[in-house]
């Protein structure tokens, strides 16, 4: 377990040093950018311009200034944004909890929900509820979170505002936990709902198929033949197996999540997150800022899938190293 | 070594198989090799049938198909018609493609599910680039009916049709190029018992029809007396006996084909419960780490110090019948002198020759000498 | 005569399916003594697996069609309670299957699964299921099972697999067993191996045992009674020696005559049974074996043919042809090269 332990996080580093080399080369190699000029502002003179190219060392070669951005990103933490001028690594720190909040809620929900309404589509199989789940399922990944977020957003922040059942939901934007428990809970709900929509048709989707394949293995006509309850032979038997799929799907969806893929959802309902972060820096080809998130984004997504294995190896003994 | 007509159709030389066990996400390291093929030599006679028998994973398939290079060798010679076919090109096998040719196991899996009869019997036709489009439908209709089927089932597909008919289509694909060797893996094993009995019976008209040899690959000891003229033991890689048909089974000498033969049930009860059956204990081994000596000795009950230790050269006992064992069984005083004086070598040349780095090649080169 | 423990009257099983009504059992009786082997023998298709399946309501194909009775011990299974029947499977009818290498769930150790069925049916004590089942490996022969018991079925070969999955069955000491092609998947030394543990457990528990098999060679050897099974049907059915010394029905003629002997020198063309087994949808008008059957005549394609006994007691077949038709007739289809000789 520690040497598995050992080369993940061997991996990870890898990974991550691989995907800033290329953040940075693509930053640099793509023609007719020019960082310098991007944050002098509107109409710089070339005194300025120049000025700033050596101040952030971008006159420096590739490599320096490769290392020299690693430096600052790591080592003295004082990386500075082009855009806004201000410090990157407690930017990302104070959008790391928003995103978490927004991930790990909708997560508990989409896995609760799309665990029932897989196991009950195909219990009801054969009855008239198991299309009627899948229909709403598919209509549930249909829907574009963004087009999604807004109509709820109409309707709990304006149209129907007033009316006693959204009566209680706090304007858009984000408050820390630690500030106000339920405030936090109460700006984030609608948002927890429309991130896991999606996937809980999705996994439920996928969880019925795999759940519909298992039956027809040989083990469960075994576990009936024993003699053991329906229920027992569902959940014990077939759920147990084909849960295998569902954690490795859900851990890279969560990791990509918490890595900064939650934009959409973040921008739509307002919260400061790493999404938001990402998605600005990018517009204004903020190269600290996209070094730093990509990084980020990098190590969770990593992590999950570190993650996913060691679940994996807890759910199928076939994998375990011996 | 042969002549073009003269000599055997196919000569195996000291062929090695090992499959290496790989490791590792990033890197692959090679953690250990399933030694499948150990160092067997062996000569095909054209015209005969010869069997291969053996438990899974005794190598039995992996030497077939390495007669059809398949995949390359790790050591060893294929020479086939006179011709070493060992190192040749994927451009130079081409034209022995159409002499050499496989059929496999399961009628279910290896044809393709989307492409007709006719498209299938008559693609290694249209490979080759023999006849016209016509021409190529008339053999393949020809051949359709040798095998047995009807020329309208041209235009089927091979979900339309039973276990049976597609191992039928698979023998007419096999000979649409009229090859001199045909290995055929199982290729009853997943029939039942009626339509076994069919298969066979064509294999064995289509044989002297077109003057084939055959590999034939099996596990069934029944079947196999019942198609063969010369059968092959393997056990864990290694040739163990190889014997004229009927000679094998009235006379076995090495005890593994012995337990093998008494374990196959008997479908008649008097002589069932006449018959001795040797039960053996336990599994094969690993062919990733096989036994020292003799491979069979851990479930051999006739094995001594010496089985473990020293790995047993194939002796010929006389009319052609090979086995590797410390302790032969069926063979008169007479015969084990001739043998031993002939063939044998004293302990520690058999030790020398048991060295892993050229092993048992003396002793292979000197049974074929018998 | 005491009760019989299983007694099968007129089972038919079916299919809905989009091709019209697949007819896998189509009208079968036979019953099963306390403590008796049976084998049932036939070829893919012929509804041996499925009237087994039946016995132990196994069948969750939503699609299938019942009819008949299968009494055991006094009470019709296809009546019972789902609870009922759940208590009958594993601990009073218990069943192997064909593959070893699937029959066992991947995730769980032997142990648990084993004391899973224990549990099920019994109120045990805090580590006693556990020291059953190792006492139950040790039975089946399994090396070292108080270290093996914690090990997963990949662990396993094939061969320990089989016993591991015998262990199982035989953990509630059931009175049937049902065995359905408990060997085919293994290689013959192996096979050897697990026909030699049935007969000594067989021996050990008392269970009566149904064999379900292809292959004529395994039932000659532990079978007391032998039902022959073509497309959905008994045809015929007798003591060990009625089937193999005096068969009745072309189709086990056939089937005697096509299996390539090992104890037979090499023949020259071995008896094959022409053609295909029928649809099962589309029934041959009369006899379902008439198509493939060389000795057919008028009769056979007018009427179907009653499974009734003819010859002896206990020896049952449906076939037409009158007793001295078939002595006559029986040794050139079974062993054509034998008879003329003769």
């Amino acid at each position: 377990m520690v040497t598995f332990a050992v080369r993940r996080l061997l991996g990870l580093i890898a990974v991550m040093l691989v995907l800033s080399v290329l953040v940075f080369l693509i930053f640099f190699e793509t023609p007719g950018v020019d960082p310098a000029r991007l944050m002098a502002g509107r109409n710089p003179n070339q005194a300025t311009i120049n000025a700033i190219r050596h101040e952030f060392g971008l006159d420096r070669p590739l490599p320096v200034r490769y290392a020299l951005m690693m430096k600052r990103m790591f080592i003295t933490r004082d990386l500075i944004s082009y855009g806004s001028h201000t410090r990157v690594i407690p930017e990302i720190t104070s959008a790391t909890p928003v995103t978490l909040s927004l991930v790990v809620g909708a997560a508990v929900i989409w896995v609760i929900f799309s665990i029932l309404t897989g196991v009950a589509a195909t219990v009801l199989r054969g009855t008239v509820f198991d299309p009627i789940l899948m229909i709403l399922a598919l209509i549930g990944i249909s829907m574009p979170v963004f087009w999604l977020g807004e109509i709820v957003n109409l309707f709990t922040q304006s149209r129907w505002h007033g009316f006693f059942l959204f009566s209680w939901v706090p304007p858009l934007g984000y408050t820390p936990i630690t500030q106000n428990p339920l405030k936090w809970f109460e700006g984030l709900v609608f948002p927890w709902l429309t991130l896991s929509v999606l996937y809980v048709g999705f996994y439920a989707r996928v969880l019925r198929a795999n759940l519909i394949e298992t039956e027809n293995e040989d083990y469960i006509r075994t576990a009936r033949s024993k003699g053991i309850s329906e229920r027992r032979v569902l959940l014990r038997h077939n759920l147990r197996t084909s849960m295998i799929t569902f954690v490795s799907l859900f851990g890279l969806d969560f990791g990509i999540l918490v890595g900064g893929g939650a934009l959409l959802t973040e921008v739509v309902f307002g919260l400061p997150g790493v999404g938001l972060l990402t998605y600005n820096s990018l517009t204004s080809l903020d190269l600290p800022v996209i070094m730093t998130t990509v990084i980020y984004g990098a190590f969770f997504i990593t992590l999950a899938s570190a993650l996913v294995d060691l679940l994996y190896a807890w759910l199928d003994p076939r994998v375990r190293p011996t | 070594m042969s002549a073009q007509n003269g000599g055997p159709l196919l000569q195996a030389e000291h062929v090695v198989k090992y499959f290496p066990i790989k490791r590792g996400i990033l890197i692959q390291r090679e953690v250990a090799q399933v030694h499948a093929v150990d160092d067997v030599s062996l000569e095909v006679q054209r015209g005969e049938t010869l069997c291969l028998v053996g438990e899974s994973g005794c190598g039995k398939s992996t030497l077939g198909r390495s007669f059809v290079r398949l995949f390359p060798l790790t050591d060893g010679r294929i020479v086939f018609d006179g011709q070493d076919v060992t190192k040749l090109s994927r451009r130079g096998m081409r034209p022995l493609r159409r002499e050499l040719q496989i059929v496999f196991q399961d009628p279910y899996a290896s044809l393709n599910p989307r492409k007709r009869v006719g498209q299938i019997v008559g693609a290694p036709l249209a490979i080759h680039g023999i006849g016209d489009r016509r021409e190529r439908k008339q053999q393949v209709q020809e051949l359709l009916e040798k095998v047995g089927l009807s020329p309208e089932h041209y235009n089927r597909f091979p979900h339309e049709f039973s276990g049976g008919q597609r191992q039928r289509i698979g023998v007419a694909r096999a000979l649409a190029l009229r090859p001199k060797l045909v290995i055929a893996d199982e290729p009853v094993s997943a029939l039942d018992v009626s339509i076994q009995a069919q298969v066979i019976n064509l294999l064995a008209d289509l044989q002297e029809e077109f003057e084939l040899t055959y590999v034939f690959i099996a596990h069934d000891l029944g079947v196999v007396r019942h198609v063969s003229d010369r059968i092959a033991v393997m056990y864990l890689g290694k040739i163990v006996e190889l014997s004229p048909a009927e000679e094998l089974y009235e006379r076995p000498i090495m005890p593994y084909t012995e337990a093998l033969l008494s374990a196959v049930p008997i479908p008649d009860p008097r002589e069932s419960e006449a018959r001795e059956r040797i039960v053996l204990e336990g599994d094969v081994p690993s062919p990733i780490n096989p036994p020292s000596g003799c491979r069979f000795h851990p479930r051999c009950r006739y094995a001594t110090d010496v089985c473990a230790q020293i790995e047993p050269p194939l002796v010929d006992y006389g009319n052609g019948h090979l086995a590797a064992c410390h302790h032969p069984l069926n063979v008169d005083k007479e015969t084990l002198a001739r043998a031993s004086v002939d063939e044998r070598r004293t302990p520690a040349e058999a030790d020398e020759a048991a060295k892993p780095v050229e092993p048992g090649r003396a002793a292979a080169g000197e049974g074929r000498a018998g | 005569m005491a009760e019989p423990l299983l007694s099968v009257n007129d089972l038919k099983v079916s299919f809905r399916t989009e091709d019209g009504i697949v007819r896998a059992v189509d009208g079968v009786s036979f019953t099963v003594d306390e403590g008796e082997v049976v084998g049932i023998v036939g070829e893919s298709g012929s509804g041996k697996s499925v009237t087994m399946m039946s016995v132990m309501r196994l069948i969750t194909d939503p699609n299938v069609i019942y009819q008949g009775e299968i009494v055991y011990k006094g009470r019709n299974l296809m009546q019972v309670s789902r609870d009922t029947m759940r208590g009958v499977r594993g601990e009073e009818i218990a069943m192997i299957f064909q593959d070893p290498m699937t029959s066992l769930n991947p995730v769980y150790t032997i142990g648990w699964q084993i004391e899973e069925q224990l549990n099920e049916h019994y109120d045990l004590k805090k580590g006693q299921a556990r020291r059953r089942a190792i006492e139950l490996l040790t039975q089946v022969g399994i090396p070292k099972p108080a270290e093996r018991v914690d090990d997963y079925p990949h662990q396993f070969s094939g061969g320990m697999r089989q016993r591991v999955m015998i262990a199982l069955a035989l953990s509630c000491n059931p009175d049937l067993l049902i065995a359905d092609e408990p060997t085919t998947a293994l290689d013959v030394t192996i096979q050897a191996q697990i026909l030699e543990l049935i007969k000594n457990l067989k021996r050990d528990f008392g269970s009566a045992v149904v064999l379900i098999t292809h292959d004529l060679g395994v039932v000659a050897d532990i079978a007391d009674r032998i039902l022959v099974m073509y497309a959905g049907r008994i045809v015929e059915e007798g003591n060990k020696e009625q089937i193999f010394y005096d068969p009745q029905h072309p189709y086990t003629w056939g089937l005697l005559g096509s299996i390539a002997r090992l104890d037979r020198p090499k023949a020259r063309r071995l008896t094959a049974i022409a053609g295909q087994p029928p649809s099962l949808i589309n029934r041959p008008q009369g006899c379902s074996f008439r198509p493939r059957c060389p000795q057919a005549f008028d009769r056979c394609r007018a009427e179907d043919p009653k499974l009734t006994a003819k010859v002896g007691d206990g020896h049952l077949d449906a076939c037409h042809l009158s007793i001295e038709d078939k002595r006559a007739r029986r040794d050139a289809t079974i062993n054509p090269e034998l008879a003329e000789t003769a």
